[in-house]
């Protein structure tokens, strides 16, 4: 394989699974900007995704039939952590209600284990393994597949805030609660739906990333976790940074997977490549503290 | 006749009273202005009545319903519209969307269209708000964002309007202008609650007044009544009963 065949399949492998950073990240920033809240459950909804689509296949049910209604499902756990875990906690502890969602994580992860075992799973490829050839490199169609979704999932994202009046009337309970309780909005409504929004991205994010990487019911957590980075690197409540941020993740730990072990001469090995990413991640939150699209915050009057 | 009425209604924050029983009615047609010093519980009673703080007794009637702490999001659809203190505008939207969001109680009942109208009878109101449809709501100044968050509240079609110290911050040019447009609104059917410091103006446009100290009524009256009494000129206009 030539080094720009090399390139071509780092660069494919760092987009793919960072655009799902991403989209984890871009859930999290939805909950975040309508609650407050850091949903460390975020991740679970991704491994939700993928494994509850696998059990559904392995049931007999058809691929696409399996995906829709995982993600279906993924949405309803979603309506129900808020229902269960949030609306009951006061709005007001915002600590409580993040500390509500790492407990909720450990029971959908404990769950997911229950149900379907420690072993990792795997989905049938959504269109066959024959590499699509871009110049002479061979890229694996699934990961076509996972930036597709990523990038229609944003895009879904970024017009339903921009375009519909719901998307406005939950920016609104993001920009300030009573204000928009005062021009009729439901502040529940809002809330629930944000978890419903941000599990649907999630949940279709782990559906399709399963065929590729295969899902486990420890996973989540990574996700989160990555995510999490993702988001705060772009500019918390950004949802275009947390993206921009999912991407640069990916990119440096496919990157440095692949040649930080030949450029220092095997000094550095490659099993560093998320180390790296990290230090990355930290450097630039040093060097700009706002996130790549985040703004300073102004300061309150 | 009267179309908002309190009945000693108590309301506390973390134990601490304060309002302790405050009893006040607001006439259809009118502007009735609440007057009082900083702390005094002018904003505690508006918030009471929108839902937004819990009364702790008493009962607010509206329009001959009792609204007693109903959920702040649906006192909008009774009918009742509150422009808060400070404004709280939503700044990173545009002056449309704030607009368009004032209107979000009624927009399951009625069509685009009608938005459409009334998007564009407020910005017949407030003609600087049609010109910045389209920028952000921080961009705006003082006097602006002043009439936008009237704007907004009046895109909810409401009955009775809750004014928040409308005037604070603002240049007196500004002020008067802000004065003006409530007077108008009160004219084309749209009544009148009206919280003020700047209690010469508000009397200068109001039908009847309260006064507030610590969380009680002490004074109530037409704004003749007001402006004649020497509590409130010593107290409020800044003038010397002794030398008058
Ligand atoms: N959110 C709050 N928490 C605790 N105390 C409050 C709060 N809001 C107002 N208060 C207190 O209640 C009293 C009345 O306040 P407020 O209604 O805002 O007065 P006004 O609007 O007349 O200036 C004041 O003593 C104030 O300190
Ligand atoms: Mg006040």
């Amino acid at each position: 394989m030539s080094l720009t065949d090399q390139l071509v399949q780092y660069l494919v492998t760092g987009v793919s699974i960072g655009v799902v950073y991403g989209v984890v990240g871009l859930g999290l920033t939805i909950i975040y900007n309508a609650t407050g809240i850091i949903n460390f459950a975020q991740g679970e909804f991704v491994m939700l995704g993928g494994m509850g689509a696998v059990a559904l296949v392995n049931v007999g049910l058809p691929l696409p039939v399996a995906v829709a209604v995982a993600v279906a499902v993924v949405t309803g756990v979603g309506l129900a952590v808020e229902r269960l875990a949030i609306r009951p906690l006061p709005a007001t502890s915002i600590m409580t209600l993040i500390i509500a969602t790492i407990g909720v994580s450990l029971v959908l992860k404990g769950g997911a284990k229950l149900l379907w075992g420690r072993e990792a799973v795997i989905l049938p490829p959504f269109s066959g393994t024959q590499p699509v050839r871009i110049g002479t490199a061979g890229i694996d169609p699934q990961r076509l597949w996972v930036m597709a979704v990523a990038v229609l999932s944003v895009i879904g994202v970024q017009s339903f805030f921009r375009y519909t009046l719901t998307g406005k009337a939950m920016q609104a309970c993001a920009i300030n609660r009573a204000a928009a309780q005062l021009v009729g909005i439901n502040i529940n409504r809002m809330v629930s739906l944000s978890f419903a929004l941000s599990a649907v991205v999630a949940a279709l994010a782990g559906v399709v990333l399963t065929p590729v990487t295969m899902m486990r019911y420890s996973q989540g957590t990574t996700f989160t976790l990555t995510g999490f980075l993702a988001a705060v690197v772009g500019g918390l409540g950004n949802s275009l940074g947390a993206v921009v941020g999912g991407i640069m993740l990916g990119l440096l730990e496919s990157l440095a997977g692949g040649f930080i072990d030949p450029l220092t001469g095997g000094m550095v090995s490659s099993g560093y490549n998320k180390a790296i990413a990290l230090a990355v991640a930290l450097l630039i939150l040093w060097l700009r503290p706002q996130g790549l699209l985040g703004r300073q915050k102004k300061e309150a009057l | 006749m009267s179309l908002l009425e309190l009945s000693s209604v108590t309301a506390a924050y973390e134990g601490l009273l304060a309002l302790k029983g405050i009893s006040l009615h607001a006439n259809e047609g009118e502007i009735t202005a609440l007057l009082g010093a900083n702390g005094a519980g002018k904003s505690t009673t508006l918030n009471v009545i929108c839902g937004l703080v819990t009364a702790q007794s008493g009962r607010v009637c509206f329009a001959g319903e009792d609204i007693t702490n109903i959920r702040a999001d649906q006192v909008v659809g009774k009918g009742l519209t509150q422009v808060p203190e400070g404004r709280l505008l939503f700044g990173e939207l545009t002056v449309q969307d704030n607009l368009l969001l004032g209107a979000y109680s009624r927009m399951s009942r009625r069509s685009r269209q009608q938005i459409q109208q009334d998007l564009e009878e407020v910005c017949e109101l407030f003609p600087v708000l049609a010109e910045a449809a389209h920028r952000r709501a921080d961009t705006l100044s003082g006097g602006q964002q002043q009439m936008l968050a009237i704007g907004r509240a009046m895109m909810s079609a409401p009955r009775m309007l809750l004014l928040d110290e409308p005037s604070v911050g603002l240049a007196p040019k500004a002020a008067n202008e802000v004065f003006a447009k409530i007077k108008a609104l009160c004219q084309r059917g749209t009544s009148i609650l009206l919280v003020e410091q700047n209690v010469a103006a508000a009397l200068k446009i109001a039908d009847r007044g309260y006064v507030l100290e610590v969380g009680q009524i002490v004074l109530e009256g037409t704004a003749e009544e007001l402006l004649a009494n020497r509590d409130v000129q010593r107290a409020y206009l800044g003038k010397d009963y002794e030398e008058v």
